[in-house]
């Protein structure tokens, strides 16, 4: 994965994937591009597969056993799932923020610097717990607390607390799996400024069931919904101010008007 | 304070309000002028430059949809929209008050009409200011600004009614110029229009920031000579 860092305009990429547990076809024929430094949503009913295939890009699915997957996902080009692609060196690239915050029961300062050793990090920590909670819009609230547990922190606070955990492995996509659904709505939209904010310098893609979400705080959307045999298939993709004026397809317009699903 | 990206959006489009207005400021004097100095070429500029306005309207239309679409706006967010959309549809209007001026004056030609200039001048400048202030006043949602401006209609309305009279003084006094002296009354009804429709964006003002919905200037075209 010698040229990862050279610049496209696709990060990641599926071409007709395909991923079953098991006998059950969770999703169908997905292909989609994201571009690089843009906020891309995968939006649609539960059970059409937006978190299998979001799962998918950073080889999460390996943890499930009765997953298996056919097509592709290119990341820069590179097929993730090809034998000599290191999933743990993937996933440092392609970093997860979870629905749920999950910080280590351990202190704000040492949830950023423990991860960050374990890959391997050697500069000076205290510099790099400054930099990832400045990024995630939460050094303000916690500098003069930092062996404070990360577990006192609210739940927004978690949140961006995981995010800058995520940053300090110094990614180049996160992908959030519904990172907002535990948050009140104050919250909600901090870490959607947020997410604004890190576009800049990361390509992210977030999986939500919340549409509002995925208009306010989303380039590009592409909608998913469950083909007759219950599997996910995307029904739409496109720039998000769009997907939510204009769509194409009947079943978009059923699903965002709230009329289906 | 969260929102960043609805705040962002919300003041680029009163960003391209403000443009808008100036464009039309800008097009109602040259319209005006062009009647002083019959000069056709920048009559028919700006009869034609009002669909620059026009596409600039659609423009700001749609991004308004979008920014209610996606951002989801509530209370005052929500009648800022609306109110931008309102304002939008009424400074289109007062282009193409401006295009009917610079039409009448194509209409005339070259022709040698007595018009009175004086009025219509005074009236465009003040139809012009009142827009102008009134805009400040709505970008700013300053609703004591805007309250008061209403008001000022009244001079646009004495001038009307000035220069309604001095043409039909001209109409019996040069019954031979009857068809070019009666294209006077298109421009100073298309003023005293601009002026009410001034007053509705002052109205406009008021519902950001008190929600409250109401007629302010109680004199309106259809009042007049009653």
């Amino acid at each position: 994965m010698e040229d990862m860092n050279q610049p496209s305009k696709y990060v990641i990429e599926t071409r007709g994937l395909n991923i079953f547990y098991g006998d059950f076809q969770a999703v169908k024929d997905i292909s989609l591009q994201f571009e690089r430094n843009r906020i891309t949503a995968i939006i649609g009913p539960s059970g059409c597969g937006k978190s299998t295939v979001l799962r998918a890009f950073n080889r999460m699915n390996d943890f499930v056993p009765s997953a298996h997957a056919t097509g592709e996902v290119l990341y820069h080009d590179q097929n993730i799932n090809h034998p000599s692609v290191d999933a743990v060196q993937l996933r440092r690239l392609i970093g997860m923020v979870f629905q749920k915050p999950n910080p280590f029961p351990k202190s704000i300062y040492d949830n950023i610097a423990w991860g960050a050793k374990m890959n391997g990090f050697r500069g000076n920590t205290d510099d790099l717990v400054e930099e990832t909670l400045r990024q995630a819009a939460l050094w303000n609230e916690v500098k003069d607390n930092l062996k404070k547990s990360a577990l006192a922190l609210s739940g927004g606070q978690q949140q961006r607390l995981c995010i800058a955990r995520a940053l300090a492995v110094r990614p180049e996509i996160i992908l959030m799996d519904e990172p907002c659904s535990a948050l009140d709505p104050i919250a909600t939209l901090k870490i959607e400024d947020l997410m604004r904010e890190l576009s800049q310098n990361y390509t992210i893609i977030i999986v939500t069931h919340n549409m509002q979400q995925a208009a306010r705080a989303s380039d590009y959307t592409s909608f998913f919904t469950m083909d007759t045999d219950r599997a996910g298939i995307m029904v739409e993709y496109n720039e998000t101010s769009l997907i939510f004026t204009k769509p194409k397809d009947q079943r978009t317009e059923d699903y965002i008007t709230g009329r289906f699903g | 304070m969260p929102r960043n990206t609805l705040n962002r959006q919300l003041n680029m489009v009163q960003d391209e309000i403000l443009i808008l207005g100036s464009m039309v400021e800008q097009a109602t004097r040259a319209a005006v002028g062009t009647l002083k100095s019959r000069d056709l070429r920048e009559a028919k500029l700006v009869f034609e430059q009002d669909q620059i306005i026009n596409e600039k309207r659609f423009a700001i239309e749609n991004a308004i949809l979008i920014l209610m679409a996606t951002q989801q706006p509530m209370a005052r967010d929500l009648r800022t929209l609306a109110a931008l959309l309102e304002v939008n549809t009424e400074l289109e209007r007062m282009g193409d008050y401006a295009k009917g001026i610079a039409k009448v004056t194509l209409r005339m030609g070259e022709a040698d009409v007595n018009l009175p200039m004086v009025e219509i001048d005074q009236m465009s400048e003040l139809a012009v200011g009142m827009l102008h202030r009134a805009l400040g006043a709505f970008i700013e949602e300053n609703a004591n600004v805007a309250v008061a401006i209403p008001k000022e209609d009244d001079r646009i309305d004495e001038l009307f009614n000035t220069a309604y009279s001095k043409i039909l003084h001209e109409m019996v006094a040069n019954p031979s110029t009857i068809d070019n002296v009666n294209l006077a009354l298109w421009v100073i009804h298309n003023l005293e229009r601009m002026a009410d429709r001034v007053s509705n964006i002052c109205e406009r003002t008021v519902f950001i920031a008190t929600g409250e919905l109401f007629e302010m200037d109680g004199m309106d075209e259809e009042d007049l000579n009653v």
